[in-house]
């Protein structure tokens, strides 16, 4: 707001964009929900009321954001660096064996903090290990991050399923588990927290690692704007011949933003494993890997924006279980239906609306600016200074033409316009540049919990101990484990 | 746009005294557009008279490239209208244009460079389904066209291997090809030698002998003069002056520029070289692909003296200045910078360079000299970034940066003085004053200065040179490489040529002419004949082959991907 140099203030970039682009991916779901014959706006009631209508929903839905800030996070640093973190989803998981072997190694011998401290290390020291190799392969040899990535993904399912099958097994197990872990293994659950001072909160797996999520937010973003290293990091991302030419080795910028982003990654080891399953088990990532880059696109590669971004995506999660339980015609298919279009109105068509919203905005402003003249008549007298003023030919759009030299490598059929740029997006953020690919890989969603296997699963194991006055539709909920079991749809992508 | 038509009335006085066919091949009334809150154009009205060449000059930022856009389609005006020989025409994209016979060449070619000349030229102008037909007409058109104009160019070359001059005139063929009656030149002569430069004005003069309408931007005052009818001074988005080339001069046209009287060629005192600062010692430089870069270059700079490279961009000046800055590490010879020495297998980093005092304003600021998408502030400490004064260990302290940003600001009138405007929102001049002030904040020892003044405009440009003589006068070493001989004359103490890697010619700036120097960077003379490089004033032998000639060869030699403002 400050300078009239961009075409829209930071405010509406910010704020009223990703608003509006959820409505629009809003009324096409209530138009889908409409098609097969349910009230659209009972079906977002359903939604907004399974995800916050209570604190067992809220509880699940901070649950679910807690990985995808800490995929998200991971996806933004390495963006800032230029770099496209496709493999959170095989750092999160080996993030999670690192937790895992601490938790198996220290649990009858530690106390919990220690060993929760432990696990922080390993999280980080096992993501940023997995992250290490592709970067360093990027750095030096030059393969494509993207391609490396994905492919550790393949090998993070493959070694996780050969070590569960063949090292962590309980001997005589059919199940791909290791033990449980003691009791000191554990990271505090908020319900148990409350509880103690005496707020009553159903259980949940909500537990402290969320507010490491945040504490990790604050980081990355002290990081990427208040340190050297960050400066040394964006500036690689946005200019790599500039960042040279500062002195700034590039090889190492990659190194680095890998393994930060490993590491944060690797975090959602700690929600999972040690918060909330509490055994090493398969699967447990569950696409939150894939999801934190539709959640980085939507936050505006901002962490306080992964944050919001996140706890969206757990509402949507949560929300879209709850209405699948509730609208027996709106199937869990048309649950990740609902997640995809919200991931394509505001990742890949993010901008789509962009024009229009300017326009609104200068006409708005337009009409101010008159007003305004009326109400300061004073501006008139200051303003016929002689036309020499540097004011004058401060940010004409046409003094940029040089900067839009990519113009000259790729010749267009037709040509750009060179100013335009200035007007449509003066500063896009990063997320814009980005042909946004992400979307397809990230509209494979973790999978929802399935009513219909819920007698199963209820049969195969006993429920967790369910607290009293928690109402028995709900708790009749499949508990979360039997998620991590089931082969993972994505697993065939 | 009816109250637009109504002032000027351009129409009824001239139809009175001329017949019809004196009608202005452009007419452009009332022309206004806006981006947001920047007036670009403020009710532009203009003449241009049908088998002239006119002129259009301003600063960056009058206003001219966007009027033209609106002439070539690319915006629609607010508010104007556009008459094409009388007739009102609507232009809505490049294809009106080009139907109502407006041909353009942009600064930045838009040629597709794996094809050949004729495909180029035929491209969005095939006439039938196959290509073969249309080929064996378009290769008689371009024939034809090269006769009439002299716009002689092998119609079967691959367009990327031609040189910058030629894939200029493969643009022109192409808006005639398209029968162009208008053709517009945006700054065309940013890339070319001097006497390239009076080539294309040959084919300028000859296409408006043939009745072509030429409408030449540029901010270059020199070829207003030399080849121009008439001339249109923009400033801050109108039209300030209509003058008759003939009755006016260059003082004349940059005071109205500028807004105020500039110095075009201002004196700057002798220098007073002390010790060597950088010696270069049979320095080569070999690339990843095997091409010899810079091969055995040799020469000193002392302190308190400027030292310019001259010669056609892409010989090599860019792998020099990069070397020497410590972004590339040599493969053979020794440079030896104030005291240290540096050899391919001990080499130093930028940012070792810089802590020994070498400071370095690179010659694309747009992807070297700064990051386009950081605030000022960000850009103003790059290379700079691990210094003390801006924080603590790993810790930044932006307010620090952000308050030495506003000082360097003050200190070099970059306007708008705002740290936290955006880096790519500043204007050319702009960036480059706010990369001088970065540099020159440190006191450098030697400072390496690659294009200062590339698409920066005149009042910039009289700043930035007294700045780098000031930097000279107070002891430093500066190393001035351009293309641009006008600067190379204006300031340099002495000058080298180089070419294909190779200094081929050196000389001090008394007994440097243009000619001279123009020979020596097409490198017309013998090759082995100056192969001395550091004879003081060598020989200027006749040129044993005539100069466009060797300039094709100059050209086609120099590498083809380094070639033109891309570095």
């Amino acid at each position: 707001m400050s300078a009239p140099a961009g075409p829209l203030p930071r405010w509406i970039e910010i704020g009223v964009m990703p608003v509006v682009n959820l409505l629009l991916a809003l009324i096409v779901t209530g138009l889908i929900v409409l098609a097969i014959g349910e009230n659209p706006f009972a079906a977002i009631g359903a939604m907004a009321s399974g995800a916050f209508g209570d604190l067992y929903g809220i509880g699940y839905t901070f649950y679910y954001a807690t990985d995808f800030i800490f995929t998200g996070l991971a996806v933004i640093v390495a963006f800032h660096a230029g770099l496209f973190n496709i493999g959170g989803e095989g750092q999160a998981y080996i993030g999670g064996l690192g937790v895992g072997i601490v938790a198996l190694t220290f649990d009858h011998s530690m106390a919990t903090w220690p060993i929760i401290g432990l696990a922080i290390l390993a999280a980080a020291a096992f993501g940023a290990g997995w992250a290490f190799i592709p970067a360093y392969l990027q750095a030096k040899r030059g393969s494509h991050i993207v391609i490396t990535t994905i492919m550790f993904n393949l090998l993070a399912a493959t070694l996780m399923n050969y070590l569960l099958v063949h090292v962590f097994r309980v001997m005589g197990s059919m199940e791909n588990t290791s033990r449980d872990f003691a009791d000191t293994a554990g990271i505090p659950l908020v319900n148990d927290l409350l509880g103690k001072i005496g707020i009553d909160m159903p259980q949940t797996p909500l537990n402290l690692s969320f507010a490491w999520a945040l504490i990790c937010c604050v980081g990355v973003w002290a990081y990427l704007w208040r340190s050297r290293g960050g400066y040394e990091l964006r500036a690689t991302g946005l200019a790599p011949r500039a960042a040279q030419y500062a002195g700034i080795r590039p090889d190492r910028i990659v190194i680095e933003a890998m393994l930060i982003s490993g590491a944060l990654a690797g975090f959602v080891g700690l929600n999972e494993i040690l918060g909330y399953h509490r055994q090493l088990l398969l699967d447990f990532v569950a696409g939150a890997g894939f999801t934190g880059i539709a959640v980085a696109l939507m936050g505006r590669n901002h962490p306080v924006g992964v944050v919001l971004a996140s706890i969206l995506f757990g509402a949507l999660y949560q929300g879209g279980g709850e209405l699948a339980f509730e609208m027996p015609r709106v199937t869990r298919d048309m649950i990740v239906v609902m997640q995809g279009l919200v991931i394509l109105f505001s990742g890949a068509l993010a901008y789509m609306n962009r024009p229009l919203i300017e326009r609104l905005w200068h006409l708005h402003q337009g009409s101010r600016t008159r007003a305004g003249a009326f109400a300061a008549p004073v501006a008139p007298v200051a303003a016929p200074a002689p036309p020499l003023l540097p004011t004058q030919e401060v940010p004409s759009p046409v003094t940029t033409i040089p900067s839009i030299e990519p113009l000259a490598e790729v010749p267009p059929p037709e040509p750009e316009p060179a100013p335009a740029p200035i007007v449509r997006s003066p500063e896009p953020p990063a997320a814009a540049a980005q042909p946004s690919p992400p979307s397809p890989a990230a509209s494979s969603p973790r999978p929802l919990p399935e009513p219909i296997e819920l007698v199963e699963a209820e049969l195969v194991e006993p429920l967790e101990p369910i607290p009293d006055g928690v109402n028995p539709q709900k708790a009749a909920k499949p508990p979360r484990k039997a998620r991590g079991r089931r082969k993972s749809p994505k697993e065939g992508a | 746009m009816d109250k637009q038509t109504t002032p000027p009335d351009p129409g009824a006085v001239p139809a009175v005294e001329l017949p019809a066919v004196e009608l202005p091949a452009v007419e452009l009334i009332g022309i206004d557009k806006r981006f947001g809150t920047v007036h670009a154009n403020r009710n532009v009205s203009l003449k241009i008279a049908r088998g002239s060449i006119h002129g259009i000059v301003g600063e960056n930022g009058a206003g001219k490239s966007t009027l033209m856009s609106i002439l070539y389609g690319f915006y629609e005006a607010d508010a104007g209208e556009i008459r094409i020989n009388g007739r009102p025409t609507r232009i809505r994209n490049s294809k009106d244009a080009i139907q109502a016979g407006i041909g353009m060449v942009h600064q930045h070619f838009m040629l597709v460079d794996p094809f050949t000349v004729i495909e180029n030229v035929m491209l969005g102008a095939e006439s039938g389904l196959l290509i073969r037909s249309s080929a064996a007409k378009a290769h008689a058109e371009i024939d034809r066209l090269a006769r009439d104009y002299g716009l002689t160019v092998d119609p079967d070359a691959i367009v990327g291997d031609l040189p910058v001059g030629e894939q200029q005139r493969v643009e022109i063929l192409k808006a005639l090809y398209r029968h162009c009656e208008i053709l517009i030149l945006d700054e065309p002569t940013g890339v070319l030698t001097p006497q390239e430069t009076d080539q294309l004005f040959q084919i300028l003069r000859a296409l408006k002998e043939r009745g072509v309408t030429v409408i030449l931007i540029t901010h270059k005052l020199r070829e207003i003069m030399a080849v121009t009818d008439q001339v249109t001074v923009m400033r801050h988005g109108e039209v300030v002056a209509e003058r008759k080339t003939a009755q006016t001069n260059r003082e004349e046209l940059a005071m109205l520029m500028v807004g105020r009287k500039v110095r075009l060629a201002p004196e700057h005192a002798r220098a007073r070289p002390g010790a060597p600062a950088l010696q270069v010692e049979h320095l080569g430089l070999i690339d990843a692909f095997g091409v010899k870069r810079l091969d055995d270059i040799n020469f000193s700079v002392r302190e308190g003296e400027i030292l310019g490279i001259a010669g056609v961009s892409g010989n090599g000046q860019s792998e020099l200045l990069e070397v020497l800055a410590g972004i590339r590490r040599p493969t053979s010879g020794v440079v030896r910078v104030l005291g240290r020495e540096v050899t391919p297998s001990r080499p130093l980093g930028p940012a070792q360079m810089r802590r020994l005092g070498v400071a370095h304003v690179p010659e694309d600021r747009h992807r070297l000299g700064l990051v386009t998408g950081f605030p000022a502030w960000e850009s103003a400490i790059l290379g700079y970034q691990r210094d003390r004064k801006y924080g603590f260990g790993p810790v930044m302290n932006n307010r620090a940066a952000q308050r030495d940003c506003a000082r360097m600001m003050q200190a070099f009138d970059v306007r708008p003085p705002q740290p936290a405007l955006g880096s790519s929102k500043l204007s050319g001049g702009n960036q480059q004053k706010l990369i001088l002030a970065r540099e020159m904040a440190r006191a450098p020892k030697v400072l390496l200065v690659g294009q200062p003044t590339r698409g920066v405009d005149i009042g910039a440009i009289e700043f930035i040179h007294s700045q780098i003589a000031a930097m000279r006068d107070e002891g430093s070493a500066v190393l001035l490489v351009s293309v641009e001989l006008d600067e190379i004359l204006a300031l340099a103490d002495r000058v080298v040529v180089m070419f294909q890697g190779r200094i081929v010619g050196e000389t001090t700036r008394e007994l440097a002419d243009e000619r001279k120097l123009g020979l020596w960077m097409a490198n017309a003379q013998a090759d082995p004949a100056v192969d001395a490089p550091d004879r003081p004033e060598p020989l200027v032998g006749a040129p044993v082959m005539s100069l466009g000639e060797a300039l094709l060869k100059a050209r086609a030699k120099a590498d083809p991907s380094k070639r033109g403002p891309r570095p």
